[in-house]
């Protein structure tokens, strides 16, 4: 299984063709998808015919600007493609062909990626376990018995078994960077606005975010740059100029001046000893390397997964009005219009998705707007704050992604609000619409990947992808593979 | 405090979800232990703190109001489960 930059560097010398590249991707789809369910929809036939494109595109002037040429990369179901179903893991989008395509993925084919099918999701990406999918629950390749992290579980354990050198996620509260560190592969979430989200089936459209999954950060930087970006269809992508990582291939750079905060309230009671042990490491690696690291603090972590549960319920409690049986989606049939809304909803949502639209709609309801939904937009602006100060200090913030490795399928069936706890790590960056990075920095005594996560300020992903890179270069836990038992 | 039954029905209303009487009971309870949970948020004082609604709310930018090519009729009815004479077909709204 080829890395992103080395497929790049092969196809561009010609020692591999786009259609080799694909077709080994499909045989070990073939092989070992039936065990892990990354896939919802794989297009093996359209893929084909897109690399035999890709190469011969890449006898072309045009070919040689097209910095995904012939790359394979794989899209979380909740973006559009046309011409592909779109479920968002849920049966009431069950059979719709979305007839539009995402801008973030129409960036990706112009610049010459293959787009192999869609990825396994929670349903409407909610969740942090992938088990919340209609279609049933992807499993981790590291170990089958354990989930793969979530919402995007599809997408990572889909880079992680070496499906694909790449895939696209979402991250409302986590859902790249968790499950980036449960599959040991490197996840991002850009800033709030950073990337387009027209395509992107909306959960709570004031956190969600498209994110990407590779094997390192120069992986997954090669992506970033291609797909963010303002887009005139989306009014919250922001007018700054688009990022376009570029990061020293020569390992001898220093991260002299380069000052890293780490919070105490992320190293708390509750994180599992070897994630913290990993974590402290990985962070005096990069003071060996050159990095100033100083304690700082974000004295309202603590408030950050209520606010979360509040607002992006809220939101999603509206997004999903439009789900309805009226324009998209199976109908479950009844005597008048109203009957259609409450059985299509009540019999195609699943539990989750109930529970959080029924959340959210209590937190916006007449008499208790101002003590819920209110309230937590109050505390979402003291954890805005919070990082506002703490990036007057540091440029980034380094912490565990989550306290745990990957939990086994399964074991939070029964207590959503276990499952939510999942998330403390990583919902302040949605919160106030910084930027994370995940990668790995180690493994637990059950061989499970360890993740680290790496905040920063507003737009500035490059500093996240730059440390994260030296990192790399000099560590080599982004490069151990699973051994997938069939 | 535990949500009562007539509550959880009122949002399940408003929501426009059909549950069953054991749904009902299963998100009476698992919503009651969310809430309390969330209701430590009331122990912060906020009286002056002003809301946060979106992180570059005021600053979204929005396009010149020009008409330009919609999606195809056809492209969008295709996916209805029942439509007529290129509109979206529903039961009556009223009886």
């Amino acid at each position: 299984m080829l890395s992103l930059t080395q497929a790049q560097t092969l196809l561009q010398r010609g020692e591999i063709s786009s259609r080799e590249l694909v077709s080994a991707c499909l045989e070990r789809i073939a092989a070992l998808d039936g065990a892990i369910h990354a896939f919802l929809y794989l297009d093996a036939d359209g893929a084909l015919k897109q690399a035999d494109e890709a190469d011969r595109k890449r006898k072309t002037v045009a070919g040689e600007h097209m910095p995904l040429l012939g790359v394979p990369i794989a899209i979380k179901d909740v973006l559009t493609v046309e011409g592909m179903p779109c479920t968002c893991g849920s049966k009431i989008l069950e059979g719709y062909i979305p007839p539009f395509t995402a801008t973030v993925v129409k960036k990706l084919q112009d610049a010459g990626a293959i787009l192999l099918g869609k990825t396994n999701t929670d349903e409407f990406a909610m969740g942090s376990s992938t088990e919340n999918s209609a279609y049933g629950p992807t499993r981790n390749p590291w170990d089958l018995s354990r989930a793969p992290g979530g919402s995007s579980g599809g997408s990572a354990a889909a880079v992680a078994a070496g499906f694909v050198p790449a895939a696209l996620g979402t991250d409302t509260g986590g859902s790249v960077r968790q499950p980036a560190s449960f599959c040991g592969v490197t996840g991002l979430k850009p800033t709030y606005g950073r990337a387009s989200r027209y395509g992107l089936v909306a959960y709570g459209s004031s956190l969600d975010v498209v994110g990407v999954f590779a094997h390192s950060a120069a992986d997954a930087a090669v992506v970033f740059s291609v797909y963010n970006g303002r887009d005139p269809l989306d009014a919250t992508t922001q007018d700054v100029p688009d990022a376009n990582i570029v990061l020293e291939t020569e390992a001898s750079a220093s991260l002299e001046g380069i000052r890293i905060g780490v919070p105490k309230e992320y190293f708390i009671a509750g994180v599992q000893s070897e994630v913290e042990e990993a974590v402290r490491a990985a962070i005096q690696k990069m003071a060996e390397l050159g990095a100033d690291v100083r304690e700082v603090s974000l004295p309202h972590t603590e408030y950050a997964l209520p606010v979360y549960y509040l607002i992006a319920t809220a939101e999603a409690s509206a997004n999903l009005a439009r789900f309805d049986g009226v324009r998209y989606g199976p109908r479950v049939s009844g005597e008048t219009m109203w009957d259609v809304f409450y059985k299509t909803r009540g019999e195609k949502f699943g539990d989750e998705v109930r529970r959080r639209i029924m959340l959210g709609t209590y937190a916006l309801s007449a008499g208790y707007y101002d003590a819920f939904y209110g309230q937590a937009q109050k505390v979402r602006t003291l954890i805005r704050r919070d990082f506002e100060q703490v990036f007057e200090q540091v440029d980034v913030v380094a912490c565990p992604v989550a306290p745990t490795t990957a939990f086994p399928l399964g074991a939070h069936r029964n207590d959503p609000l276990a499952m939510y706890l999942e998330d403390i790590f990583t919902l302040p960056a949605n919160l106030a619409g910084v930027p994370g990075l995940a990668f790995p920095v180690g493994f637990d005594a059950a061989g499970l990947p360890i993740g680290m996560q790496l905040m920063g300020r507003h737009f500035d992903e490059a500093t996240l992808f730059r440390l994260a890179h030296r990192y790399q270069q000099a560590t080599e836990w982004h490069l151990a593979k699973p051994t997938i038992d069939n | 405090m535990p949500l009562t039954l007539q509550e959880v029905e009122h949002i399940a209303k408003l929501a426009r979800l059909e549950l069953t009487e054991e749904e009902k009971a299963r998100y009476r309870e698992q919503l009651s232990a969310i809430l309390d949970y969330v209701a430590q948020l009331q122990r912060l004082d906020t009286s002056s703190i002003p809301p946060t609604a979106s992180i570059f709310s005021g600053d979204s930018h929005l396009r010149p109001d020009e008409p330009r090519p919609a999606l195809p009729r056809e492209a969008l009815l295709k996916n209805a489960p029942e439509h007529e004479q290129g509109q979206f077909k529903i039961p009556p709204v009223f009886e």
